[in-house]
């Protein structure tokens, strides 16, 4: 018998569909939107209340090994802020790094119902395929960290594009990734290689390869558009943190030369001001060329205040901030792919750059002309927990909360932004976009973030209510794939959720050229480091569109 | 077809090889294994690239004529081995799980989940070897990087504490001190090996310099190192406290200072004797100084073939690596109160599930006193002190060699087994999940065992 539901009455807000807040009726079956159902149907009765597709986050660190480095390395944290298990689901701990189960049904209590992991070394996969099976409730994939791999280094060497694009695609096949991440492209070679030295400029020429970081982010655009993956390089820049970044970022967003880019958690990297003083805001000029430029795609990557960590594979930055802090400093180097640093961090209203960094993040969302293209992240746990989204929400759509909460932190930052002039407040439409419609827009995410028929059933119900906080803090019911999963606030079941990857094509032959690089360099065989589909579990291929 | 090995001469044998396979003996889990399997003896005959360690695990894992399941030492089926297990862990009131470094994580994942579920208690030889090692961890963090890297770059490599030679026997020869790297053309002429340690032992011949260290003054040379790393000033008296003279020290010092990537691997000769967390800490947090003046790395040198894979499991599951107590409901940590041969020496638990380890030869008396008093459901894939004392025991497959399944090198490099050869028995994750359902089912209808 076919599972059938119908909810009825709510208030639809589906901007894929140009449904902004109309009292519609919405049927289910078997997991799918459909355009009606039998009498037999169970029913929610959504009457007074918000209907959203499911949120999808586009950028967040949410299982594999740096997750777990960090989530070992502050037992501190879990302590207080333990996670019981319930009849139905398992239990946890939270805190900044959540475990998996935790992490998966705290998703899902905001609404939340898939997750993108945004960086992994392809040798560790594994790990990341093993833990997103124990992270329960939502969809997820991950972006596969090749920005510093040897071999592709070596190939752009030896100007042999036409291998680098092969290799490419044979990678995101081997280990069931969604899309290719770049991170602070080039350092890796100098963190490792020259005393923990790190790349300042795009057109810098990398130790031993005779390439410049550009060149290395241009390359990987254009193979990316020729394999029509669905969603393009996720690129997180050179000079993260650094003042007068915004001329890196700038020039990062040019290498694209007009085709698909996801610039990651760009608040980081719209630091006006000079190297080595203060940091300025220069938001402006980050957002009004991103406005101009519809090639380009961005989340925001918020800070928020409070408990964050610093974990991301750009090693060099990590260091940085253990010189500022002198706390507990994990590094941790992966073999001819990728660097990784780990430090818990905290954002105070009191400091100057972490104000500055606040308000920055709210220029740029409030600064944005297409909500489509800005979308919303904390770079969890990066700019802090994805357990603020709902208080971001808040500080978007509420301008007088924005303006209280203005009062409470360094003034001198402030100053040094236009944050006290935007007066924009955020409609419940541009919410749904920025949180659903877009993020699965710029992901290829076809049958989500929109309720369509034909889209998954992934819903979220609201009750109303003008305190925007509570309201997305506690959903009345979430559903995935057509299923109740929370009815009123309190889980009912648990659920799996399942893996979302790609598979662009390739030509065998490319393997043929990646095994000797393997005997020499790497401490595994060859033959043991593709990634079996039995890691996969439930799971969807999302197609690509190659070109050519 | 290859030749039969010489130690079994035979005519037409029914032969099979296996290539890349992955040794699961110690943590170095070497996957370049090539296994000749005779499949009508149910035996490897030949485990080609393999260590002296490696082979003896893999001659010895043959087919035993034993039971797969015996209760009170009395022949049962699967299905009634099943329900006594899941009957025992029900009706106690602090279960504890144990073990868990030798089989897959697939395994690992399913004890978590019926400690979860019975309010239990999980704990893995962690806490008893490196379990020093994640709590200075927690300290201070860690530099570290995959064994690869340290063959493709480490130019210092300095072994303290430990006796891989006889331990890990390939660690030195495929990973960190004779091979040739990607900046490390010449393999060992390109570099300095030094080893610390209390005695000359068979690693020693390996070492460019060898530094003896007085019993139980580790911490003591660690500090100093550190002190003389960030040119602080340190006792006069540090030769007559730790055996090392200063010019050993200022040399090594230099050493690591101006190395291109220094690498410092510990062994249990750190973690278990006097110091333990502090000398792991003092390591940690040397190779982190070190960082200052070039690059550097630590690394534990982990034992079982799946220890660290069990770190990672429990780690993701509860937020913390072991040591771990779901008897409120949610997990919590607390090394020396929830770490199994405390739990039983002090007489607490009153049911026990020993998973691919055997305490009852390796745990204090007391531990093992307390461990024979209680019901013990154990699976292992030999014989040993602990099944001889269970009530409920289960023989089961060798993982990575009837077995496949994840496993995690002592680096965090996850790598998935090739079975050589079919086992009658179950898999410890089949005899689990048997274990993980009947529980669930009987706790079904009754109230979630959530605290009150």
């Amino acid at each position: 018998m076919p599972s059938e539901l119908k909810i009825v009455n709510g208030r639809i807000y589906d901007p894929e569909n140009n449904i902004d807040g109309d009292v519609r009726n919405l049927c289910i079956r078997d997991g799918k939107i459909v355009d009606s159902v039998s009498k037999t149907a169970s029913r929610i009765n959504a009457h007074g209340m918000v209907v959203m597709p499911g949120a999808i986050d586009i950028h967040c660190h949410i299982a594999g090994p740096k997750v777990n480095l960090a989530r070992k390395l502050m037992p501190e944290d879990h302590r207080l802020d333990v996670h019981p298990k319930t009849k139905v689901t398992r239990s946890g701990t939270g805190g900044i790094v959540p475990s998996t189960f935790a992490t998966g049904y705290r998703y899902a209590t905001m609404g939340y119902t898939t997750a993108m992991e945004a960086a992994v070394p392809p040798i560790t996969a594994r790990h990341v395929l093993e833990e997103l099976d124990d992270t329960p409730v939502i969809d997820k994939g991950f972006y596969v960290l090749l920005g510093n791999n040897a071999f592709l280094y070596k190939l752009l060497k030896e100007g042999r594009k036409k291998e680098f694009k092969e290799a490419i695609a044979w990678w995101v096949n081997s280990v069931h990734a969604y899309t290719v991440k770049l991170v602070n492209t080039g350092s890796d070679e100098l963190w490792k290689g020259r005393k923990n030295a790190n790349i300042t400029d795009v057109n810098e020429q990398i130790d031993h390869y005779n390439i410049t970081p550009a060149h290395v982010m241009e390359s990987f655009i254009e193979a990316a558009h020729d394999l029509g993956l669905p969603h393009p390089p996720h690129i997180h820049c050179n000079n993260l943190g650094h003042s007068g970044n915004i001329s890196t970022t700038l020039d990062t967003m040019k290498a694209a030369q007009g085709r698909r880019v996801h610039m990651a958690h760009v608040q980081f990297h719209s630091f006006g001001g000079e190297l080595n003083k203060n940091p300025v805001s220069g938001a402006r000029e980050i957002i009004e060329y991103i406005n101009d430029n519809e090639n380009i795609t961005a989340d925001v990557g918020q800070v928020m205040f409070g408990q964050a960590v610093a974990m991301t594979a750009d090693a060099p930055l990590a260091w940085m901030l253990r010189n500022v802090k002198f706390d507990k400093w994990v590094n941790a180097d992966t073999e001819c792919e990728s660097g990784c640093g780990i430090i818990p961090f905290s954002y105070q209203e009191s400091v100057y750059t972490h104000t500055l960094q606040w308000a920055m993040g709210l220029e740029l969302f409030l600064m944005s002309k297409d909500p489509w293209r800005v979308l919303l992240s904390t770079d969890h746990p990066n700019g802090g927990s994805f357990m603020n989204y709902p208080k971001l929400i808040k500080l978007l759509m509420d301008s007088a909360y924005r303006k209280e909460a203005l009062q409470h932190v360094n003034q001198k930052a402030i100053a040094n932004t236009s944050l006290p002039e935007l007066e924009r407040e955020y409609t419940l439409n541009e919410i749904a976009i920025i949180t659903r419609a877009g993020p699965a827009r710029a992901l290829g995410l076809q049958n989500k973030g929109h309720l369509g028929v034909g889209a998954d059933a992934d819903i979220t119900i609201y009750t109303e209510d003008e305190d925007r906080e509570q309201m997305f803090n506690a959903p009345r019911y979430v559903i995935k794939d057509g299923i109740p999963v929370i009815k009123d606030h309190e889980f009912v079941t648990d659920h799996k959720g399942k893996i979302l990857h790609s598979k662009p094509g390739y030509n065998e032959d490319i393997s043929g050229e990646i095994e000797p690089f393997f005997e020499d360099y790497y401490s595994v065989k060859f033959s043991n480091y593709a990634i079996s589909d039995d890691y996969l579990h439930d799971h969807e291929e999302i197609p690509t569109h190659p070109k050519s | 077809m290859p030749q039969a090995s010489k130690t079994r001469p035979k005519e037409n044998k029914n032969l099979k090889i296996v290539k890349d396979a992955t040794c699961t003996f110690c943590g170095c889990v070497c996957d370049d294994m090539e296994l000749t399997v005779d499949l009508d003896e149910h035996r490897i005959i030949k485990a080609k690239n393999a260590c002296v360690l490696g082979r003896a695990w893999f001659y010895e894992h043959t087919l035993e004529d034993r039971p797969v399941v015996l209760i009170d030492g009395k022949e049962a089926t699967l299905e009634e081995g099943l329900d006594e297990a899941a009957q025992i862990l029900v009706d106690a009131k602090f279960p504890i799980t144990y073990g868990l470094s030798d089989c897959p994580c697939e395994a690992q994942r399913v004890a978590v989940d019926i400690m979860d579920t019975i309010n239990g208690n999980i704990d893995t030889t962690t806490s008893v070897c490196h379990g020093p090692s994640g709590m200075a961890f927690q300290g201070v963090g860690e530099s570290t990087a995959t064994l690869g890297e340290i063959k493709n770059r480490a130019d210092l490599v300095i072994y303290w504490g430990g006796n891989p030679a006889e331990s890990h026997p390939r660690h030195f020869t495929r990973y960190a001190v004779t091979p040739k790297g990607m900046f490390i053309p010449n393999g060992k002429k390109d570099r300095t090996v030094v080893l610390i340690d209390v005695r000359k032992t068979p690693s020693t011949p390996v070492a460019d310099i060898f530094v003896q260290v007085k019993p139980g003054k580790d911490f003591e040379l660690l500090w100093a190192l550190r002190a003389l790393v960030k040119g602080k000033k340190i006792s006069e008296d540090i030769e007559e406290q730790t055996g090392v003279s200063r010019e050993v020290l200022d040399d090594l010092v230099q050493r690591m200072k101006n190395c291109q990537f220094g690498v410092l691997f510990m062994g249990m000769g750190l973690t278990m004797t006097r110091g333990r967390h502090f000398n792991s800490g003092a390591v940690y947090s040397l190779a982190a100084d070190l960082n200052e003046f070039t690059h550097f790395v630590a690394k534990p040198v982990r034992g079982h073939g799946n220890v660290t894979g069990a770190d990672n499991v429990v780690a993701w599951q509860t937020g913390y690596p072991f040591g771990v107590n779901f008897n409120r409901g949610y997990p919590r940590f607390n090394p020396g109160e929830f770490t199994t041969s405390d739990v039983l020496a002090r007489g607490e638990a009153d049911a026990a599930m020993i998973v691919a380890s055997d305490p009852a030869s390796n745990f204090a008396k007391k531990a093992i006193a307390h461990l024979e008093k209680i019901p013990v459901i154990s699976m292992d894939v030999k014989e040993t002190h602990t099944t001889r004392l269970s009530r409920v025991r289960f023989a089961v497959a060798t993982y990575g060699i009837n077995t496949g399944g994840t496993v995690y090198r002592m680096d965090d490099v996850p790598i998935s087994l090739r079975p050589a050869f079919d086992s009658p028995f179950p898999t410890d994750q089949e005899v689990l999940e048997g274990i993980c359902q009947r529980v669930k089912k009987m706790l079904s209808g009754k109230k979630a065992r959530v605290a009150a």
